[in-house]
C-alpha cells in the first residue's frame, strides 16, 4: 500500500505552515539576492560569482530545508500526537517515506527559487548542467533528511532548531560551502571528502563542467545512508514514552 | 464472567509490572477481558491506569509478563488495526481541518467507518471545517473521539476520555461508546469517577497502587467503594452525655463505622453502613448536630479497600 492520502495530508499540513516554510526559503534566496548582485561582476576562482554563490546557498538551504524535519518531529512529539499516531497501523516506512518527501520538497522549492534568482542574476547554465546539479542534490542530501528524523526523535523541540542549525553550518563549513576548504590535503582533507556536505559543493561544482561525481562521491554518500537509516528505524521504534 | 481461553481470543494480561526507577507503577497484573466486553479501569491518579493501557499498545514495553490482544502481540495488534483509542495526552497536529485531519487517520486504518459517519458520531460535523488549532478543549477531545471512532478497531482503549468534556458531551459520548459496545467492539477506558464507571461499564477493575484490588460486575465493585461519610459536631464530653464521652474510641466502636477522625468539635466518620452508623449515633449522642451524610470520595473508598496494603503508601505512583 502506498498510502497517498495520508501522504497528500503530510505534505499539505508542513507546507500550510507557511511561517517556517517562508523562513526555510527566504534565508538562503536573500543572501543570495543582497550578495549576490553587488557581486555580479566578481569572478572567483575563476567562476563568476553569481554562479559560484548560487551553488553555495543551493547546498546551504537545501540541507537545512531537510534537515528541518527534525524540528517538525520534535514539536509533534511534544504534543504527544507521535503517539497517537504510533497506536495506528502506519508502517514505519510510510512514516520515514512521508517525512522524506515533505524535506524534499522544501528543498526542491529552495533549488527552483535560487535557479530562478540566479538566472535573474544572469546565470548562464547548460540544460545538462542543471539536470547534473539537480540529479547529484537529490541524491547527495538523502544523509541530511535522515539525519534529521533521527535527530528528531532524539531531541527535544526547545533544542531542535538550535541543534540542526548547527549541525548545517559545521556542514556547510567544513564542506567548503562558504568559499574556502578548511584543508585540501592530509589527514583533515580526508575527513572533510568523507562528509556528504563536500560533496553537496562538488555537485554544485559539477553544474560548470557537467560532470559527475567520482565512485569516492557516491560511497561517501551511500555509506552515511546506510549506517544512519538503521540508527533512524531504531530511534524511532525506541521513541514511545511520554516526552 | 471475563475469562478467555488460552488462546487468547480476549486481552489477555499476564504478571504485567513496570517500575519507573523505584516507583512500581504497575505491580503483577493479572486481567482477562473478553472480546464484547466493556470494561473500566478505576482509580485514584497514580493507580498504574495510564501505564497499563500504554503496555496494553505497546507503547510501554513492560519490565516483565505478557500481553496478548486477540491473540496477537501489541505490536501486531496495532500493525493490523485491531486498535484504536484516546490516550490522556495528545494535541492535535495543526494546519489541517478537522475534517482532513480525520481523513488522514482513517487513510490508515484497513477497514475504517466512513469519516461523515465518525464525524456524526463525535459530533464534530459543526466545526469539521476548522482548523484543529481553533477548537475549545471539548472540541479538541472531540475530534480525539472521532479519530477513535472513524479507525473503527475491535478494541477501544480509552484513557480518562472526558476529561475536559462538558456534561453535554459527555452523554453524547457514552451514547456512541453504548453504540460501538452494542457492536461487539471491546471497550477499555480508564477513568477516577465511580458514576461514570458504574454507569457504562459491564465491569469494573479496580486499580490502587499499581494493583488490581477489585475486579467484577459494576454493581458489585459499586457497593464495595460507595461508602459514606458522616460529618457531625459533637463535644468530647457533654454534661447529659448518657454514654460517656464520645471519644474516638467509642465513636469508632459504632456500628457499621470503618473509621473515625475528631478535630475538636469536628468529628468525620467513614462507614460502611452509614443508616445504622447514623441511628446509632443519634440514639448514643443525642448532643450531635449539624450532621451530614455524604457519599464517600473515591480516595476514601480505595484507602478503606486497600487498607492491608499499607507497607508501600509513601512510594508515589504516576
Amino acid at each position: 500500500m502506498t498510502y497517498p492520502v495520508y501522504l497528500r495530508y503530510e505534505v499539505l499540513r508542513n507546507f500550510r505552515n507557511w511561517r517556517f516554510l517562508f523562513l526555510t526559503l527566504a534565508f538562503p534566496l536573500v543572501l543570495y539576492l543582497l550578495i549576490g548582485s553587488v557581486n555580479r561582476h566578481v569572478k572567483f576562482e575563476g567562476i563568476a560569482f553569481p554562479v559560484y554563490f548560487m551553488t553555495a546557498m543551493a547546498t546551504l538551504g537545501t540541507m537545512a530545508a531537510v534537515i528541518s524535519g527534525c524540528a517538525i518531529i520534535a514539536s509533534e512529539r511534544a504534543t504527544g500526537w507521535t503517539r497517537q499516531m504510533r497506536i495506528t497501523p502506519l508502517p514505519a516506512r510510510t512514516y520515514f517515506r512521508a517525512k522524506v518527501v515533505v524535506g524534499y520538497l522544501r528543498a526542491l522549492l529552495t533549488l527552483v527559487l535560487l535557479a530562478l534568482a540566479g538566472t535573474a542574476l544572469g546565470v548562464r547554465l547548460p540544460v545538462h548542467g542543471w539536470l547534473t546539479v539537480l540529479g547529484l542534490f537529490l541524491v547527495g542530501l538523502i544523509p541530511f533528511a535522515v539525519l534529521g528524523i533521527l535527530l528528531g526523535h532524539l531531541i527535544g523541540a526547545d533544542v531542535a532548531a538550535l541543534a540542526t542549525g548547527g549541525i548545517v553550518t559545521l556542514f556547510a563549513l567544513l564542506g567548503g560551502v562558504y568559499g574556502f576548504q578548511v584543508a585540501t590535503s592530509g589527514p583533515v582533507f580526508q575527513i572533510i571528502k568523507a562528509l556528504p556536505s563536500y560533496w553537496l559543493v562538488q555537485a554544485g561544482k559539477a553544474a560548470l563542467g557537467g560532470h559527475d561525481w567520482p565512485a569516492e562521491g557516491w560511497i561517501v554518500i551511500a555509506a552515511w545512508t546506510v549506517v544512519l537509516v538503521p540508527l533512524a528505524v531504531r530511534v524511532y521504534r525506541r521513541d514511545t514514552s511520554r516526552v | 464472567m471475563a475469562t478467555t481461553d488460552a488462546s487468547g481470543a480476549g486481552i489477555v494480561l499476564s504478571r504485567l509490572s513496570k517500575s519507573y526507577g523505584n516507583v512500581h507503577a504497575v505491580r503483577s497484573v493479572d486481567l482477562a477481558i473478553a472480546p464484547g466486553e466493556t470494561v473500566a479501569i478505576l482509580g485514584p491518579n497514580g493507580a498504574g491506569k495510564t501505564t497499563t493501557i500504554e503496555m496494553v499498545l505497546g507503547l510501554t514495553r513492560p519490565d516483565s509478563g505478557t500481553v496478548t490482544l486477540f491473540g496477537k502481540s501489541p505490536a501486531q495488534a496495532v500493525a493490523a488495526g485491531a486498535v484504536g483509542g484516546m490516550l490522556q495526552t495528545g494535541a492535535l497536529v495543526e494546519y489541517l481541518t478537522v475534517r482532513e485531519l480525520i481523513t488522514m487517520v482513517a487513510s490508515v486504518y484497513p477497514r475504517p467507518l466512513p469519516v461523515e459517519h465518525a464525524m456524526r458520531l463525535a459530533g464534530v460535523t459543526e466545526f469539521a471545517e476548522r482548523h484543529t488549532n481553533k477548537l475549545s478543549g471539548g472540541q479538541t477531545q472531540r475530534v480525539r473521539f472521532a479519530i477513535a471512532l472513524v479507525s473503527n478497531p475491535d478494541l477501544f482503549m480509552l484513557d480518562e476520555p472526558t476529561a475536559a468534556v462538558d456534561v453535554e458531551g459527555r452523554r453524547e459520548f457514552w451514547t456512541s461508546i453504548r453504540a460501538v459496545a452494542a457492536e461487539g467492539k471491546t471497550v477499555i477506558f480508564a477513568t477516577h469517577y465511580l458514576e461514570e464507571a458504574d454507569d457504562y461499564a459491564d465491569r469494573i477493575v479496580l486499580m490502587a497502587r499499581g494493583r488490581i484490588v477489585a475486579d467484577g460486575p459494576a454493581t458489585e465493585i459499586k457497593a464495595k467503594v460507595s461508602g459514606r461519610i458522616i460529618r457531625a459536631t459533637i463535644p468530647v464530653a457533654g454534661p447529659a452525655d448518657p454514654a460517656g464521652p464520645a471519644d474516638t474510641a467509642a465513636l469508632a466502636a459504632l456500628p457499621g463505622v470503618t473509621n473515625a477522625e475528631r478535630h475538636g468539635e469536628a468529628v468525620i466518620l467513614t462507614c460502611a453502613n452509614s443508616d445504622l452508623t447514623l441511628r446509632a449515633l443519634l440514639s448514643r449522642f443525642p448532643v450531635a448536630r449539624d450532621i451530614e451524610v455524604a457519599g464517600a470520595g473515591i480516595e476514601e473508598a480505595f484507602m478503606a479497600l486497600t487498607a492491608d496494603d499499607n507497607n508501600d503508601e509513601l512510594e508515589e505512583v504516576r
